[in-house]
């Protein structure tokens, strides 16, 4: 790791100017930065640290919905009562991630900075090209290795996969992250690679998130994150997909749906044909069989990746029936 | 047929004891669970450096240049060691005197042959500025195209696979068997590299004292890492001494001294200063060994009663473009399947990566897994019950060789488990059972064997007038428990309470207790300590029953009997006297026997020696997302003598944990263009975590084996794997009718 | 780079120390203060064997700058027994022999000792959960188990 000068803001005003300082990154929980300083990948002049900011870490639910502080940790979100019962899918999407460790390290705000563990993105010692760090040197991964890489909002400079988890929930429930004065839908704080993978969110310089705001909606409320791996726990998705539903008073006919993929895109996705197609459905497993499928419109395998576009319908159709069931 | 051998007669002195059979805790734990074990990476002499590898991204070429004064003017770089400026050995690297003299990269040159070889070391004042020293090398590499598949090289039958066993071996003739078999199968299995990945990375603490050198490294074969540094390095054996009481996890990547540590003692001898170093978790993608992919295709012919006729089991695997390393595979099916005609065959390629070794049950888990599965291809063929089929085509004698068995409790491992696990209620087909939640669920079951193997090794025990006793052997604890087995059999070895024997191993100054590995440790120093302390016992018996004033004198014919400190007349006990008033008396303050472990060549000879198992697995697949949960896995094992039940327990589960691993979860995936290993990490090369691993049971089977050696240890170690990793993907057919070939089983595998 | 001053607070104890700011704080406890008892098995975050507690919480040591605890309360494993006391929880561990080799062990009863005060030893199936981020390649996750449960009976009663 290279050496680099450690401050510690002494203020929310401070971090934000340092952020504006080229080569000064803000250091949070640090458990993608200071992974990333180890691999070569990350290579800071100087960090920022804003873990001590007093009052950035509030979890606050009310009527509207929640506000989440960024610097509050994902453990305590993910314990929260009343994200427990109000937003059940955010909850799962938490406890599901990574380790009770790194969830008591990583903050919610560090949560949406973290990078793509696609390997040849992770060893610049080992493969040269990567769009994502050095813009215009080519991409590894395309013909190579690519079992855990994105099906879905890939292009010709970059098919790294998005492999976080709360964010597909949060992209399902329309939460939006604040930075500072400036605020942003989550989903179009994440930017598809195109011809620019190394520009990952809509965040500039001297910008630095303060806090998630997840309205309050039926569909949150009866949400749920469902998770496929390979191991049973401490992995990536295979493919996982935050859904929320509400009913009619029929308690049959769908009135809302959110779907959101995760661990097939390239960003946090949100699968709106599915919701669109299954609004003022009745709920039958057959029609939602069917419409799941729309999930994966458009997606593009490069080999080893294909079980995906398999795997995510039938994730996104279990989740749906699942919560069907709880009616 | 009796067989006569006089392996176990009473000698006329011997002891009684209650240590051995007791579950007692680990006498190490206490250390363990306070931090305070010493491991050798928590070493830190005075004025230590910290060497850190700068290991190669190419598979095979050349370094054609490293960027020396980048990393030396970091701040703290002390030095930068490259073929350039690396100290002369007394021995080429290369050479190899012995088939298990492995070839080592130290620096000889600049040709790369494999991923994660070691370029350049960087000593610094401070691991991070070595490691970034490292990193500021920057190397520029002239690359050749890697080699990476099973099929991208010329395929040959190597001299010998193994321990030198013979390539191709045959019993019978396989293609008549085929030929009058009513049914047939024939299937290819494939198994992928795995890496050993103890959790405590190779580590070195190094330092020179003129020609003496002092090291702290894990070691499962002090004496063997010793002899290859005093080669190495042309001094003597005993001015090297190493210490290694506790290693982190071994599973055979221990088992030589690598190549990484020979580089932190190079490290050392330039600097003239101590050095430590570490590997890093991907650094152990290469220099330290790993269990080579295979490819397996078996043939098996079965008459109209489901009897085997013909067992054809060939394997490829893959070695080094530089060294012979061949993973045994095939060998597996010369000891469980009773069948007329059999053949065992292998062949290999060269590809670049770092020499395969010994890991965790080489050849027989990658072959059982294979063997197991087939067997119950060839059930299923003859429309039998998979238990039903391996009773069948049970062993009276050893397939291969027609020796009987020293011992084989296998029935009872079958009907005990079953009998646990509730196999009776098993339907034929699969695809039949689904639990309340929807999940297809399959039952399995797989069989076990592994050799009772022998080494050598040697103890000195010694008595003293205080009544304590003292038992040395240079073993090394890896987990299997040698602290505390071993000083049960040193406290009933010298007649005394456990608390009141010193137990000393893990040092190379200590007598040679041969290698920790084949399962053979226990068996082999345990039988050590075991002469030992018959060796001082006799002394002590010899003082007492020749002298007038000790109550048993004259007992000499009649013998004496060891046990709680005291002698007592063997048929008489209430003549009996201490060990202190003995050597008082004699004004000895301490006497000392020893004692030596070794396989009986006459025995050896005679019978076949195998632990056996029976595992039964419990598997639940859901239909939509081909995930597999194993939920129940039950197995059972006679290996002889159990010296300690709480640590033979641990053992098998841990084995049973490994097979789960085998089928579900290990691989390692090489890009194809470089060659890289693209999973070098805990996060994607995958090991289970603690929600993977469902209850498990292991039921320990009585078994008296008089024939293996005088204590009737087998050995435990490496079984566990042996029949789980079959078991489960014979689970997995069961439950979804989809017949696993390729491992581990992905999701991928079941979307159907 | 030049060193910062950073006060750490490691098992009661206060320690002054001069560091480069990219020293870790498990290479920190580990090379300059002779705690060694906290491992380091991956330093990548995937293994749990550095895991220790700031301000009473499960941490990795190991994706943690040492500069940044400054100012919290740091426990490793070599601070939870009191005076020659074994904690439950260590207890536990050397009766239900929850381990082998022992090197992922610190890691997994730090782990422990914070499932149980979070409130997530409650059935095995949240154990096995909860304490999955601590790799243990002997396979003693069984008894692992075995003693979170009993450990975590023993601090309710």
């Amino acid at each position: 790791m290279r050496d680099f000068s450690y401050f510690r803001a002494s203020s929310l005003d401070a971090a934000r100017q340092a952020a504006a300082l080229p080569g000064t990154m803000l250091l949070a929980g640090g458990t993608t930065l200071i992974d990333l300083a180890k691999c070569g990948v990350a290579e800071p002049d100087t960090l920022v640290d804003i873990t001590h900011l007093k009052g950035l870490d509030r979890i606050d639910v009310n009527e509207r919905g929640a506000t989440i502080g960024a610097l509050a940790k994902m453990g305590h979100i993910a314990d929260h009562a009343d994200i427990k019962s109000r937003f059940p899918a955010i909850s799962e999407a938490l406890w599901q991630a990574a380790s009770a460790q790194i969830r008591n390290m990583a903050t919610i705000g560090g949560n949406l900075m973290q990078r793509t563990r696609c390997p040849y993105f992770r060893g610049p010692a080992n493969f040269s090209a990567c769009n994502k760090r050095e813009p215009g040197s080519g991409c590894s991964a395309i013909g190579g290795v690519t079992r855990g890489h994105a099906v879905l909002g890939t292009s010709e400079a970059c098919i790294a996969m998005y492999p976080g988890d709360l964010a597909t929930a949060l992209v399902a429930f329309d939460a939006t992250v604040h930075l500072g004065e400036r605020k942003l839908l989550v989903d179009d704080f994440f930017l598809l690679p195109g011809s620019t993978p190394d520009r990952e969110h809509a965040i500039e310089p001297g910008e630095m998130i303060t806090s998630i705001e997840i309205p309050s909606s039926a569909a949150a409320h009866r949400s749920t994150y469902l998770k496929i791996r390979d191991r049973q726990s401490y992995e990536f998705a295979a493919a996982s997909a935050a859904v929320g539903i509400e009913f009619e008073a029929d308690g049959r006919t769908i009135r809302d749906l959110r779907v959101a993929l995760g661990g097939v895109a390239t960003k946090p996705w949100r699968a709106r044909a599915v919701e669109e197609a299954l609004k003022g459905k009745v709920l039958e497993p057959e029609t939602v069989r069917a419409a799941s499928r729309l999930a994966v419109e458009g997606a593009v395998d490069h080999g080893a990746n294909h079980y995906k576009i398999e795997l995510a319908p039938r994730v996104v159709a279990r989740a749906i029936l699942k919560l069907g069931e709880t009616a | 047929m009796t067989l006569e051998l006089s392996l176990n007669q009473q000698p006329a002195h011997t002891r009684q004891g209650s240590s051995i059979g007791q579950p007692l805790t680990r006498r190490d734990g206490f250390l363990k669970v306070t931090g305070a074990a010493r491991y050798a990476a928590d070493n830190h002499p005075s004025g230590m450096l910290y060497a850190v590898l700068a290991v190669s991204s190419i598979a095979r070429g050349r370094v054609a240049a490293l960027d020396v004064e980048a990393a030396k003017a970091h701040k703290g770089v002390v030095e930068v060691m490259t073929p350039r400026n690396r100290p002369a050995l007394a021995a080429d690297p290369d050479a190899k005197d012995h088939p298990f003299m492995f070839r080592l990269d130290l620096l000889q040159n600049e040709e790369v042959r494999y991923p994660n070889q070691t370029i350049a070391v960087v000593i610094a004042e401070t691991l991070e500025a070595a490691t970034e020293g490292a990193a500021l090398l920057s190397p520029r590499y002239e690359a050749l195209p890697a080699r990476v598949g099973l099929d991208d090289a010329e395929s040959f039958v190597p001299r010998g696979v193994g321990v030198g066993n013979p390539a191709v071996q045959h019993k019978g003739d396989v293609e008549a068997g085929l030929k009058s078999a009513k049914t047939r199968i024939e299937a290819t299995y494939e198994t992928p590299a795995q890496y050993h990945n103890a959790m405590e990375p190779h580590a070195i603490v190094a330092a020179w004292d003129g020609d003496k050198l002092s090291i702290d490294t894990p070691s499962q074969g002090l004496a063997m890492a010793q002899g290859r540094i005093s080669g190495l390095f042309g001094i003597a054996p005993q001015n090297i001494h190493i210490r290694s009481p506790f290693l982190g996890g071994g599973f055979g990547s221990k088992g030589m001294i690598s190549g990484p540590q020979v580089l932190g003692v190079l490290a050392a001898r330039l600097v003239g200063r101590p050095v430590k170093l570490v590997l890093r978790r991907e650094q152990m993608y290469g220099p330290v060994g790993h269990r080579a992919p295979t490819r397996q295709t078996l043939r098996m012919g079965m008459d109209g009663e489901g009897r085997l006729t013909a067992i054809h089991h060939h394997a490829k695997t893959a070695s080094s473009t530089f060294d012979d390393f061949f993973e045994p595979a095939a060998d597996a099916s010369h000891t469980l399947y009773a069948s007329p005609a059999i053949t065992t065959s292998h062949e290999a390629v060269r590809l670049d990566t770092g020499t395969p070794l010994f890991m965790r049950a080489p050849g027989e888990a990658t072959g059982s897994i294979a063997l197991e599965s087939a067997i119950d291809e060839a059930a299923h063929a003859c429309g039998m019950d998979p238990l039903e089929f391996r009773l069948r085509n049970y062993a009276e004698v050893e397939p291969m060789t027609g020796k009987p068995f020293s011992s084989k409790a296998l029935r009872e491992c079958y009907s005990q488990a079953a009998k646990a696990f509730g196999w009776a209620s098993r339907p034929l087909q699969p695809r039949l059972m689904r639990d309340a939640d929807g999940f297809l669920t399959g039952w399995g079951v797989g069989t076990a064997t592994f050799p009772a193997i022998m080494f050598q090794a040697e103890a000195r025990a010694v008595l003293k007038a205080d009544g304590s006793g003292l038992m040395e052997t240079g073993a090394q604890d890896m987990g299997q428990g040698a602290w505390t087995a071993f000083a049960q059999i040193a406290a009933d070895g010298l007649g005394l309470d456990i608390d009141q024997v010193d137990f000393r191993a893990g040092s190379s100054d200590l007598p040679n207790a041969g290698i920790a590995g084949g399962s053979g440790h226990t068996a082999t120093a345990g039988m050590a300590i075991h002469n030992a302390g018959a060796a001082v016992i006799a002394r002590l018996a010899d003082l007492a029953t020749g002298n007038e004033a000790s109550p048993l004198f004259g007992a000499d014919n009649e013998g004496v009997v060891a046990r709680g400190g005291r002698l007592y007349r063997r048929d008489d006990e209430n003549r009996s006297e201490s060990y202190a008033e003995i050597l008082t008396r004699a004004g000895l303050t301490e006497i000392e026997g020893h004692g030596k472990g070794a396989p009986d060549a006459a025995s050896q000879e005679t019978y076949a020696k195998h632990a056996h198992g029976a595992v039964f697995a419990e598997v639940k697949v859901d239909p939509d997302f081909g995930q597999i949960r194993v939920t129940r896995l039950v197995g059972a094992f006679a290996a002889g003598r159990v010296i300690n039940p709480r640590l033979v327990r641990s053992q098998y589960y841990g084995g049973m944990i490994w097979g789960v691993s085998f089928a579900l979860h290990e691989e390692a995936i090489t890009d194809r263009r470089s060659g890289r290993i693209q999973n070098a990490n805990l996060a994607e090369y995958h090991v289970p975590v603690n929600a993977d691993v469902p209850s498990v049971e292991a039921i320990l089977i009585h078994e008296d084996d008089p024939y293996v050696n005088a204590l009737g240890i087998k050995g435990v170690g490496e079984i566990g794997i042996i029949g789980t990793a079959g078991a489960v993907a014979n689970a997995v057919w069961h439950a979804t009718g989809v017949r696993p070939r390729r491992f581990p089983i992905r999701i991928e595998d079941l979307l159907g | 780079m030049t060193k910062i001053p950073v006060h750490l607070d490691i098992n009661g104890t206060h320690h002054h120390l001069e560091l480069e700011p990219r020293v870790t704080l498990l290479d920190a406890l580990r090379d300059r203060l002779g705690l060694t008892g906290t491992k380091k098995g991956c330093d990548h975050g995937q293994c749990g064997a550095c895991t220790v507690h700031v301000d009473g919480e499960r941490v990795l040591a190991c994706l943690t700058l040492a500069a940044q605890t400054e100012g919290r309360t740091i426990t490793t494993i070599e601070g939870l027994a009191r005076e020659g006391e074994l904690h439950p929880v260590q207890a536990a561990f050397l009766e239900q022999d929850a381990f082998q080799c022992g090197y992922c062990t610190p890691g997994q009863i730090m782990s422990a000792v914070a499932c149980i005060r979070e409130g997530h030893a409650g059935s095995d199936e949240e154990i096995r959960e909860y304490m999955a981020g601590n790799l243990c390649r002997c396979g003693a996750y069984p008894h692992i188990v075995a003693a979170v449960r009993q450990a975590a009976l023993e601090v309710a009663s």
